[in-house]
């Protein structure tokens, strides 16, 4: 299917130039030396092409063959992607550790998706129908709970004259036969689609519903909506990893597709191995039945890591195209970004902000912008949300990576490696933080929580800045010196840090807080604060408050309580109000 | 120009151009990228280089000893057709190698027919076993706090004059497979060390040789030496052929392998000299975009696979420039390693030895290595406990220096005191003291033991009642 097209000329790592046809397109994907190993067109000037390889050139000479596709980079999509594992350029890895072993061997040619399976397929359409692209035609069960929607590819349309009826293919087998003008078209489960394009939906929604996280310092004070963007920067070992991995565990998305772009390669080993052990709260099944994992590590080749944001939002968005709401965690974008410096260094670019190409922030905001709450062709609505991690170095966050990214999202959770340091995890900073869906979600909260919300968390927020700033003065002249009022707000802004913002991913009631004892530990800790801001009024000393037992079980209540037993939250109010009564009365 | 393309084009005479180690070689046909060259003057002395990028009319060649004594017509460049490789046995344990992996202790080369490729292959993320297994070294602020686990990439970050040589030295004399607390450690599995020193001083790699040997351990360490003297280019290669020997020993021999890269600020540096003459783009101070890259391809050859009981372990030491931990290469490998054992110069210069800096310090595997039926089940909360204390010590010491310690509250002023003994008794040690996890977890306990029970919000209410001293 592939010609040799061109005659390679140079090479300096991951970038080759070859001269020859004047016909290859930019973005089209070659084949380069005798080990035919895959790259991507990106730069063409008179019969020289310049194609980045995604594998590791060593031992390439001038004088090789480079072959054309006809094809832009594309990713196959279909029943199966669930539960897999593959390279930046959505090559399976456990069928790579099959033919080489351990270590990943080069110039391995294998299909993404298993060919042999044989998928349990339902028509849901009519011959006779007239279909577009993007509508549902069958069903598959991908996994015994999931439903992946067979769809007819976005850019067809015409009518449906045969559909396979009920029973076991293969996704090479013929399922639908589609009549476009004079032309029949057949159709597979399987389709391809460049990566580099978004898929095509209907409109865009507003972005209105949370994605719930588990998480209290993500779902209470910086929720991201479905469909949103956030970014988590923060230096290395302030936990955007930990932080990923919890979103990726407990986010109330259908699908998760989780890019591990340029990180270690122990991280992707610790999902695989701990995933499949791990319960969906929800569905009920093994988490690993409803993520996709895209792992480029760091010492993988460098060309196929720019690709693999590509290669993982395309999966994404396909199962939203099905209706789905799906969670993409990318970690690191900054990686991602240094690979594409390092491209760009190789092809002597005129650099921008630290040797990073003009382009950045260009392709930063196609990334960001892949996200979005949409009705699809089917007339069902799915969403794409991203969570991006960024590593500035040393911890600046006024690198250009993060400044661009900041530009494209509207969730930014800062991470801060003193936080780390005293082991407050999540170690997201609240000063430093926000969120700017917050006005929009308070609806949802409102209805389907049934609480004012948005009020206790701007209450808890006003304390939280309070402490701030008077911990300044504290560190002037000691806290002894603050009237017990202020130092009231000391305490309450500890109960909230260590009793609602700090959570234990490790412990097993701590690491998912369902809403419902989110707010009702918030309600809790405010009523606290309520009371003993009356009783401090009337005199007593801030030291009795700070001795009260329940001072103790507000802090502990996180991981005494677990989510099935919120009644046992009424008890604590009931020890809030006659600790305080008994104060009160003292005091009166 | 006087090229003469000799032996089906293998051998090129003359070069087109010198640039410090670089050459650029015109008229050489059939060169493949990364390809290893020999190269001799005029006189005949041999020296080897790499390809570094090729053209259909000429090719960049960067010379590992540098280019001292070359001429643009005396120089003939020999293609060898292959990358570079180098031998490895087990039989190198006990042997000492130059930065390319040549034998410098007067003894013969390795008897082999292993060849390796000395960049190594990425592990596929699906063979690898997340590691699991601590590592006792006996000394509390790491078995404690910051706990090695077998497979682990945990570097040294220090500063020039801080005891790192010394640390990793104690290290490697103590370091045993743990035990759960209490319990006698199994057989001593003993680990082989594959030691790559680049840039270091020659007392430095002596310190090693003769710590090693009085632990009588030398038998099985192999030594890679490019000594601050040796041609700075060859340090770019040294690491690579020290993990190619160590892939060898761990996954074709099954042996656990402990690998000390010191020091890796010299490697960055010799990195960034070739890259500045290729012109490259710089990134941040001058050093090259894919330093990223190309830590990684060093850091990210450790850890366990499948088909292999053996394991690498590293721990790549690092000074850091002006103890400035943002600066690109700390910043980088840290976050390319899981963790890193700060050392802070307040504490050395309290005499305090480890002069590990808990804080900045953090062992991101830990979690997976201890607790129930690996250490001991209040290990995690204890630990937690511990940092906690000490985060908050530190604001109090703060805030004494500025009002004076007598204007403390109770409360603060225990914490001071934890914060003393916690330095003197918990981090403290002797360059001999080799503690058991159960010796570690108990001083922590004894130190908590000195604050306040309501303090204490991490640990539960029945390791206190277990394990808790104080009033």
């Amino acid at each position: 299917m592939s010609e040799q097209i061109a005659t390679v000329t140079w090479i300096n790592g991951p970038v080759v130039r070859a001269r020859g046809s004047r016909h290859v397109s930019m973005l089209e994907l070659v084949e380069v030396g005798e080990e035919r190993l895959v790259g991507e067109v990106i730069g063409l000037n008179g019969d020289i092409i310049t194609a980045q390889v995604y594998e590791e050139t060593s031992g390439m000479r001038p004088g090789a063959p480079m072959y054309g596709t006809g094809l832009p980079l594309s990713v196959e999509l279909g029943p199966g992607l669930l539960k897999s594992i593959f390279d930046g350029v959505q090559r399976p890895l456990p069928l790579i550790e099959m033919q080489s072993g351990s270590f990943i061997g080069r110039g391995m040619r294998l299909d993404p998706l298993y060919r042999k399976d044989r998928w349990k397929f339902t028509p849901v359409a009519k011959v006779g129908d007239a279909v577009n692209g993007g509508m549902i035609i069958a069903t598959v069960m991908e996994t015994d709970t999931f439903e992946h929607r067979i769809m007819v590819p976005p850019d067809l349309s015409g009518t449906l004259t045969w559909l396979a009826s009920s029973g076991e293919y293969t996704l090479e087998d013929v399922i639908a036969k589609v009549k476009v003008g004079s032309e029949e078209k057949e159709l597979t489960m399987l389709q391809r689609w460049p990566v580099r394009r978004p898929r095509p939906y209907k409109s865009r929604l507003g972005v209105n519903t949370p994605l719930i996280t588990g998480q209290r310092v993500l779902d209470t004070f910086f929720p991201v909506a479905k469909g949103g963007a956030a970014g988590i920067p923060g230096p290395f070992g302030s936990g955007k990893t930990v932080t990923q991995h919890s979103i990726a565990k407990w986010a109330d998305a259908q699908v998760i597709v989780y890019i591990g772009c340029g990180e270690r390669g122990n991280e992707m080993t610790e999902v695989l191995q701990e995933f499949p052990h791990l319960t969906d709260p929800r569905s009920g099944r093994p988490l690993m039945e409803r993520t996709v994992l895209i792992a480029n590590t760091s010492n993988m080749p460098v060309a196929a890591r720019e690709a693999s944001i590509y290669t993982g939002i395309t999966i994404a968005e396909y199962y939203r195209d099905m209706g789905y709401h799906v969670a993409l965690m990318a970690d690191s974008t900054s990686r991602w970004a240094e690979a594409l410096r390092e491209v760009s260094g190789r092809l002597e670019e005129m650099p921008a902000e630290e040797g990073y190409p003009a382009y950045l922030a260009g392709r930063l905001a196609e990334f960001y912008e892949r996200a979005g709450y949409v009705e699809t062709f089917n007339g069902k609505s799915g969403s794409v949300t991203i969570v991006g991690a960024v590593s500035p170095p040393g911890g600046d966050f006024s690198e250009p990576v993060t400044q661009h990214t900041k530009r494209f999202i509207r969730c930014f959770w800062a991470l801060d490696k003193s936080l780390a340091s005293a082991r407050h995890f999540p170690s997201i900073n609240w000063l430093d933080s926000y969120s700017e869906y917050l006005e929009d979600v308070a609806g949802w909260w409102q209805k389907q929580v049934g609480t004012d919300w948005l009020r206790m968390r701007n209450r808890a927020m006003e304390i939280l800045s309070e402490e701030a700033r008077l911990s300044q003065i504290v560190k002037l002249v000691g806290p002894d010196a603050l009237p017990d009022e202020e130092r009231l707000v000391l305490e309450t802004a500890r109960l909230l840090r260590e009793g609602f913002l700090q959570q234990n991913a490790m412990d097993k009631v701590d690491a998912y807080s369902s809403l419902q004892k989110q707010v009702r530990m918030l309600e809790l800790i405010l009523r606290f604060h309520e009371r003993a801001l009356r009783i401090v009024k009337h005199g007593a000393p801030i030291l009795l408050i700070h001795e009260l037992p329940v001072v103790d079980t507000l802090i502990r209540m996180k991981t005494n309580i677990p989510n099935e037993e919120l009644e046992k939250m009424d008890d604590i109010q009931k020890q809030i109000d006659e600790q305080m009564s008994r104060l009160d009365s003292e005091y009166r | 120009m006087s090229n003469v393309i000799v032996q089906g084009g293998q051998e090129v005479l003359g070069v087109g151009r010198i640039d410090g180690p670089i050459l650029v070689v015109e008229g050489a046909a059939n060169v493949s990228y990364d390809e290893v060259v020999e190269i001799r003057d005029s006189q005949n002395r041999l020296r080897r280089g790499r390809v570094l990028e090729v053209g259909e009319k000429n090719a960049v060649i960067q010379v590992f000893a540098g280019s001292t004594g070359l001429s643009i017509d005396g120089t003939r460049v020999r293609f060898l057709g292959d990358t570079l490789r180098i031998p490895v046995a087990e039989e190198m344990l006990g042997r000492v190698f130059d930065g390319l992996g040549n034998p410098i202790d007067g003894g013969p080369l390795p008897l082999t027919d292993t060849y390796a490729d000395v960049n190594g292959q990425p592990i596929n993320p699906t063979a690898r076993v997340y590691p699991r297994d601590y590592i006792q070294t006996g000394i509390s602020a790491i078995d404690g706090m910051n706990t090695l686990l077998r497979g682990q990439k945990l570097p040294i970050f220090s500063g020039a004059g801080m005891p790192h040589d010394q640390l990793a030295a104690q290290i490697v004399r103590q370091a045993t497979l743990g035990a759960p607390a209490g319990e006698k450690p199994k057989e001593t599995e003993s680990f082989a060390i594959v030691f790559a020193a680049m840039g270091v001083k020659h007392d430095v790699a002596d310190f090693f040789r003769k710590s090693f040997m009085e632990s009588g351990a030398l038998t099985r360490v192999a030594m890679f030496l490019n000594l601050a003297d040796d041609p700075p280019v060859e340090r770019l290669v040294t690491p690579r052929a020290a993990l190619t020997l160590a892939e060898y020993l761990a996954y074709e021999r099954g042996m656990h392998v402990l690998v000390i890269l010191t020091d890796m600020t010299n490697y960055c540096e010799a990195l960034r000299q070739i890259s500045n003459i290729r012109g490259e783009v710089p990134s941040r101070k001058g050093y090259p975009g894919y330093l990223y890259s190309d830590l990684a391809s060093l850091y990210e050859r450790t850890g366990r696979i499948r088909t292999s009981e053996g394991s690498i372990t590293q721990i790549p030491i690092l000074t850091m420039p002006n103890d400035d931990i943002t600066h690109p290469v700390p910043d980088l490998t840290g976050y390319i390693t899981e963790g890193q054992i700060t050392l802070g110069r307040d504490l050395d210069q309290k005499g305090i030895y480890p002069p590990i800096a808990v804080l900045p310090s953090l062992s991101r595997l830990m979690k997976d290595g201890i607790g129930q039926g690996r250490t001991r089940s209040d290990h995690p909360r204890w630990g937690a406990q511990l940092y906690a204390a000490y985060a908050h010590m530190q604001d109090v010491r703060a805030l004494a220096s500025v009002i004076g310690e007598e204007e403390l509250g109770d409360v603060d002023r225990k914490y001071l005191e934890f914060g003393r003994a916690f330095e003197r008794e918990f981090v403290n040690q002797s360059l001999t003291e080799n503690r058991t996890i159960e010796q570690t977890l108990e001083i922590g306990w004894r130190l908590l033991s000195m604050l306040p029970r309501e303090e204490l919000t991490r640990v539960t209410l029945d390791e206190i009642k277990t394990y808790y001293k104080g009033e």
